[in-house]
């Protein structure tokens, strides 16, 4: 059974050493003349400003919050959907509530103004 | 021995991928050349066709810059981290039947594992690592916006892309893709391949769209807007570390096609080729052509796409996301659900 997963392990092994070939490629062919104006970080030609890593806004926490919650609920759904055939009338009560309830906090949501982006 | 002929896919899967992305890219500046009205790179070999190899060249030759500020580790690993997913995503998909070779049946995809498609979501999620990464080591403003807005984007639209795959599980019955090719195979009435683009129409758009979102195509390419944000998540690499990025969009632009290819539109399965009497090795050469073809026809539409439509606005962008293409999807669901009940 696991034996199946080695052909994925073995092409995982190829395509990082692919990368980290081809990554590291520069560092040995490439030439090196650094110069303290090269390795200053990018702002459209003014001196940088402070750091980049300051707080941001709170909107990206909501999304991967909800994306949380949401990515679960299609987790569940995977499992009954492979067996759905056989689940008959019962399955897909059981799913048709569990959606429901899941589209209450979905409204719910919608209406605090969460997925608003102004 | 499984393991030699894994590692022979391996190798020819890969090396499809790698020239794949770079005769995409040639096609890409060509074709959005004649829709601009211009010529597009003809220098360099017959009308241009050498251009890539002189593209990757060039990149290998180039200085690695790394910004003073930025973390030193994480910016190199990004790149190889976006290349190395995009590129292992392929093993669960099927692109042929089997083939008759020196006597022994191959299976024409790399891993034959149960779980397919959770293997593709899982890979899908974790390719959000390789942007995020890259926008938040480079230390600068450009390449964190670019790489919060990705990652923001992504994970929206990976919520449609799952619920949308369900339809066709539930169609199915399996999370092998080989199985659900195979399932396509059938005939509905007789005469209409039972490809799930028929059977599942609203399905196959929400994952059509959101599979541009995920492989940052136009007119979602927000993360990398160039007008506002330089180059988004990298503005800051240089050489080949950028050209991993760009491999490893079009890497991902292939694979995702492949997949709309296997979920929606059959596979490497001809309608009607059955009736033709071929023999083994020319139906499996057949049927891995035809995999190419409806693959380069999806990808085609990629391109057209890009060089017609406008971009989107950011709160367009995650409105459509959360409110359109989510509450479809789940509708989608109950209907397939209401329907196969319905017909069974």
């Amino acid at each position: 059974m696991l034996r199946n997963y080695l052909p994925i392990i073995m092409m995982m092994a190829v395509a990082a050493l692919f990368g980290v070939v081809m990554g590291k490629i520069n560092e040995f062919i490439g030439p090196k003349r650094p110069s303290e104006e090269k390795q200053s970080t990018y702002e459209s030609g003014m001196e940088p400003i402070r750091t980049a890593r300051e707080r941001f806004s709170v909107k990206f926490y909501m999304v991967a919050m909800l994306f949380i919650v949401f990515d679960i609920e299609v987790v569940f759904l995977y499992p009954w959907a492979v067996s759905y055939k056989h689940l008959g009338v019962a399955g897909f009560a059981t799913m048709f509530v569990f959606i429901a309830i899941l589209l209450i906090g979905y409204f719910y949501v919608w209406k605090k103004g969460a997925l608003e982006w102004d | 021995m499984d393991l030699i002929e894994a590692f022979f896919k391996i190798v020819i899967v890969i090396g499809a991928l790698i020239t794949g992305a770079a005769v995409m890219v040639f096609l890409e500046r060509k074709i959005s050349a004649y829709i601009q009205n211009r010529i597009g790179p003809n220098r360099v070999g017959p009308r241009g066709w050498l251009q890539p190899i002189v593209d990757v060249v060039k990149l290998v030759m180039k200085e690695d810059i790394v910004p003073k500020s930025a973390n030193r580790f994480i910016h190199d690993l990004a790149p190889i981290l976006s290349i190395s997913i995009a590129l292992c995503t392929f093993a669960v998909i099927p692109f042929g039947n089997t083939i008759e070779l020196f006597g022994r049946t191959v299976k024409l995809m790399i891993a034959d594992v149960n779980i397919g498609m959770l293997y593709i979501l899982a890979l899908t999620s974790v390719g959000v690592y390789g942007i995020t990464l890259a926008g938040w080591s480079s230390n600068s403003k450009y390449s964190l916006l670019g790489g919060l807005r990705s990652s923001a984007q992504l994970i929206s639209y990976e919520l449609s892309m799952g619920l949308s795959i369900i339809g066709v599980i539930m169609v199915a019955g399996t999370l092998r893709l080989d199985q659900v090719v195979v399932h396509q195979t059938r005939y509905l009435w007789g005469w209409l391949p039972a490809w799930n683009i028929f059977l599942q129409p609203v399905g196959f758009i929400t994952f059509m769209v959101a599979s541009f979102a995920e492989t940052n195509r136009l007119p979602f390419d927000l993360p990398e807007a160039e007008p506002e944000l330089v180059g988004g998540y990298h503005t800051e690499y240089s050489g080949m570390k950028f050209g991993l990025f760009f491999l490893s969009e079009y890497a991902n632009m292939i694979t995702s096609s492949a997949l709309i290819t296997t979920l929606f539109l059959g596979g490497w399965s001809i309608p009607f080729a059955e009736n033709l009497a071929l023999s083994p090795l020319t139906m499996s050469l057949l049927q891995v052509g035809s995999f190419v073809v409806k693959v380069f026809v999806v990808l085609m539409f990629y391109i057209v796409v890009r060089w017609t439509i406008p971009r989107f606005r950011y709160d367009q962008l995650m409105n459509l996301g959360w409110k359109v293409m989510l509450p479809l999807a789940i509708a989608n669901i109950l209907l397939t659900g209401g329907l196969l009940l319905a017909l069974n």
